[in-house]
């Protein structure tokens, strides 16, 4: 490898041994801490498997059902714990179904190190058994890939690799292992990596631009602070709850930046964007300083960019300078670390309480919760809803769970009524949107964090994207509570055929299997719920329950998800029904 | 910031790195922009290659492309210019029949006025080339192009900047 990189030269050095590459691999993921790991076998990568069995009594290796329910799960792991997830995979198919999860990771900034066999390096580009270009095709949703022809590049790589995924803004990296490079020995011998030349993780802070920040906070009469993943990714909540308090700034979350505070915290307004609450989108276009906060103004977020906010100084507090000015022109850009960055400000800070402005806030609120809340949470019909079902987890978990949602109308509802009080809560799969996501996250993050609570939310279509994983639940006996809320529909999607399609539902009904019966047949306790009489007690026994469980709620079929800003419309246009 | 698209060269220093090419090629590309020309090479400095890019694009695109080349891990520094901020140049070679080196006496000064050169000569074709700005040699291209070109090929844009690059100086802060 050609890159400088700075090597840590501390309680590392050691004399060398001789051993082959594939136990390389094995003993770097030691040095690096890692205790699990998730992947499939096959031809390419069996060495490092043979060496992972040799080693098991020391890192434990999770048989998946299919390589990418191995992504997802490595991406549930790393977005409880905020440690690296690690995935591993054969060269080829194997490869090629990481994909899903690793570009996941990459738009989310979750850091993964993803290993791949590869074909002995005399076979490189003769269309070998198995033999595909994972390095070319993984290369625009990696942070940085790399493919090991020689044992001896093992050591080095892999300590780089960990901390390109883990520094800065995180995000996935590969590392692809020619065959031959396995079974070769070598001198083997571990440091970690402190620095790679070419790369600045965290820029440096300027004080210049810190001070305009808080002289536009200080001097705003009505400013809105939108915060996203980067105060969970910076560990900077308690600076964030700090900075807020102290400028008593209403405050709203993004997906992904959901659960860094309370949902309780009387200064947190609630979520932002397409189906976000009613205030803060609407208040986005009156607010006059919008401080952004960790967050990358995805479309999502902003609904159309012409009309976004345009009468606010915008303030943005980023890591990344790629994401200065990319969506949305800032007067202020402060870079740098979350967490350093709002110790720093909070001094500059004046106290304030802005309390006519919050009452803005809860008078939209009043509006939304008489046009949406009510009847999504206290629903006078007689079908389900969704709503209804996790106010019902919020009580029974006194929202210390963390809850992992997959994609659609089911994923809108968790977000909007989930109840946090511990951050790291909201698992979900954000920029991409990949169905099949919540299964298998939830079973890395049920392994990552033992202690907690873990209820899965899925769809009846997304649920079975990645339904096979009930067997790596089953066999890995995983404590993860399993929700399908089941509309018999794509929602989401028929939702906006209903919509903007003149109802034409196309393949959006679903046939649905018994899903129960498939539970059963992987051992899991399950139950299904179609009437409101039974959904507190069927609540009770999976929360109860010691071991996994899967829990089938019938809900209405044809509801929808509002607020909701069409594609294209302004935040303030949001409608509500 | 102007919506017009203009000409910018795109200087970017880098590891020297297998797969970097493929990395800043589909920061392009995933945008839909064409390059319209591309050169790498080592740089002043050892160990550290650079790549020299023409695209026309807005400058607030230009703007945000190099924030993603810069974030890729092996690229050390990016930087963008337009046509007054630089001094470039391109090569090209033309190949032509010998005969005509005879009996059209203008090709010698038209070879002679646009200080192009001949490489070689031999019975049946010669070689000529020029350095120089993209103008000169479309110039020269369709001065040649009356009597029938064998072969033609222009490389990429090579250029420096007026202004100094610090790129030394930033390589020197980091410790070894
Ligand atoms: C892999 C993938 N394919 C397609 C989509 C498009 N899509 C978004 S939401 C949705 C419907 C999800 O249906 P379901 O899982 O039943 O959840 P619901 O909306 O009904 O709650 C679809 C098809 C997607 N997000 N991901
Ligand atoms: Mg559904």
């Amino acid at each position: 490898m050609e890159t400088k990189t700075i090597k840590n030269e501390s309680k590392n050095t050691k004399t060398t041994e001789r051993i082959p590459g594939s136990e390389a691999v094995v003993r770097c993921l030691l040095e690096e801490g890692v205790e699990v790991l998730y992947g499939y076998p096959g031809g390419a990568i069996m060495p490092v498997y043979d060496e992972l069995y040799k080693y098991q009594d020391k890192i434990h290796h999770v048989l998946s059902r299919h390589e990418q329910g191995a992504a997802h799960a490595a991406q549930g792991y790393a977005r409880i714990s905020g440690k690296v997830g690690v995935a591993i995979a054969t060269s080829g198919p194997g490869a090629t179904n990481l994909i899903t999860g690793i570009a996941d990771a990459q738009i989310d900034s979750t850091p993964l190190v993803c290993i791949t066999g590869q074909v002995g390096s005399h076979l490189l580009g003769s269309d070998a058994f198995q033999e595909t270009d994972i390095v070319g095709i993984s290369t625009p949703v990696t942070k940085w890939n790399h493919q090991i022809t020689k044992a001896s590049e093992i050591p080095e790589v892999f300590a780089k690799a960990f901390y390109i995924a883990k520094s800065g803004r995180p995000g996935p990296v590969l590392i692809d292992i020619t065959k031959d490079a396995q079974f070769e020995e070598f001198d083997f011998k571990y440091q970690k990596c402190k620095g790679v030349r070419s790369y600045t993780p965290v820029p440096k802070t300027d004080e210049t631009s810190l001070k305009a920040a808080a002289e536009l906070i200080n001097n705003a009469k009505k400013p809105l602070i939108v915060w996203g993943q980067g105060v969970i990714l910076g560990k900077a909540e308690a600076e964030f709850k700090a900075v807020i308090e102290k400028a008593g700034i209403p405050s709203a979350w993004t997906i992904l930046g959901a659960s860094a505070i309370p949902t309780s915290h009387p200064l947190n307004v609630g979520m932002v964007g397409m189906h976000g609450n009613y205030g803060p989108n609407v208040l986005t276009n009156e607010c006059d300083v919008l401080i952004a906060i960790g967050m990358r103004f995805d479309d999502r977020v902003t609904g159309n960019l012409a009309t976004y906010a345009k009468q606010a100084k915008i303030v943005h507090f980023e890591i990344d300078p790629a994401e200065i000015d990319k969506n949305v022109k800032t007067d202020v850009a402060v870079l740098g670390d979350a967490k350093a960055s709002l110790k720093d400000l909070l001094p500059l800070l004046n106290a304030n309480s802005h309390t006519d402005w919050h009452q803005k806030f809860k008078d939209l609120y009043k509006i939304e919760y008489d046009k949406v809340i009510k009847n999504d949470l206290h629903p006078t019909k007689e079908g389900l809803t969704m709503g209804e079902v996790l106010k019902e987890i919020n009580s029974q978990t006194k929202g210390e769970a963390a809850i992992v949602s997959d994609v659609g109308q089911h994923q809108m509802i968790a977000c909007r009524y989930a109840e946090f009080n511990k951050t790291k809560s909201n698992i979900t799969s954000g920029g991409l949107g990949t169905m099949g996501f919540a299964l298998p996250a939830a079973i890395g993050a049920k392994m990552a964090a033992p202690d907690r609570e873990v209820v899965m939310i899925a769809g009846d279509g997304g649920y079975q994207m990645n339904i096979q994983e009930l067997g790596t639940i089953f066999q890995q006996k995983v404590p993860v509570k399993i929700v399908v809320l089941n509309n018999e529909f794509l929602g989401m999607v028929r939702q906006w055929q209903q919509l903007f399609f003149d109802k034409r539902y196309a393949s959006t009904e679903m046939v649905n299997p018994d899903f129960v019966a498939i539970a059963k047949g992987y051992h899991i306790d399950a139950k299904k719920v179609s009437e409101r009489k039974d959904l507190k007690e069927a609540v009770k026994e999976m929360i109860d329950c010691e071991g996994p469980y899967f829990l089938e709620v019938r809900v209405e079929k044809e509801d929808n998800v509002f607020p909701m800003i069409p594609t294209g419309a302004s935040v303030s246009d949001i409608r509500l029904e | 910031m102007s919506t017009e698209n203009k000409q910018f060269t795109v200087s970017i220093y880098t590891e020297n790195n297998i797969g970097l090419l493929n990395r800043i090629s589909a920061i392009f590309q995933r945008r839909h922009m064409n390059i319209e020309s591309l050169n790498t090479s080592p740089s002043e400095i050892e160990g550290v290659s650079r790549f020299t890019l023409v695209v026309n694009i807005t400058e607030s695109q230009m703007k945000k492309v190099i924030g993603q080349i810069e974030k890729q891990v092996e690229v050390i520094k990016a930087y963008y210019h337009t046509e007054g901020e630089i001094i470039y140049q391109e090569s090209c070679i033309f190949k032509m029949k010998s005969d005509l080196l005879f009996d059209e006496r203008q090709i010698q000064n038209i070879i002679k006025e646009s200080n192009a050169r001949i490489v070689t000569v031999n019975k049946q074709f010669f070689v000529i080339e020029k350095s120089g700005r993209k103008e000169e040699i479309d110039l020269l291209y369709r001065e040649l192009n009356v009597f029938g070109i064998m072969q033609f090929t222009r490389s990429g844009r090579v250029a420096v900047t007026k202004d100094e690059m610090k790129i030394s100086t930033m390589l020197e802060a980091f410790q070894h």
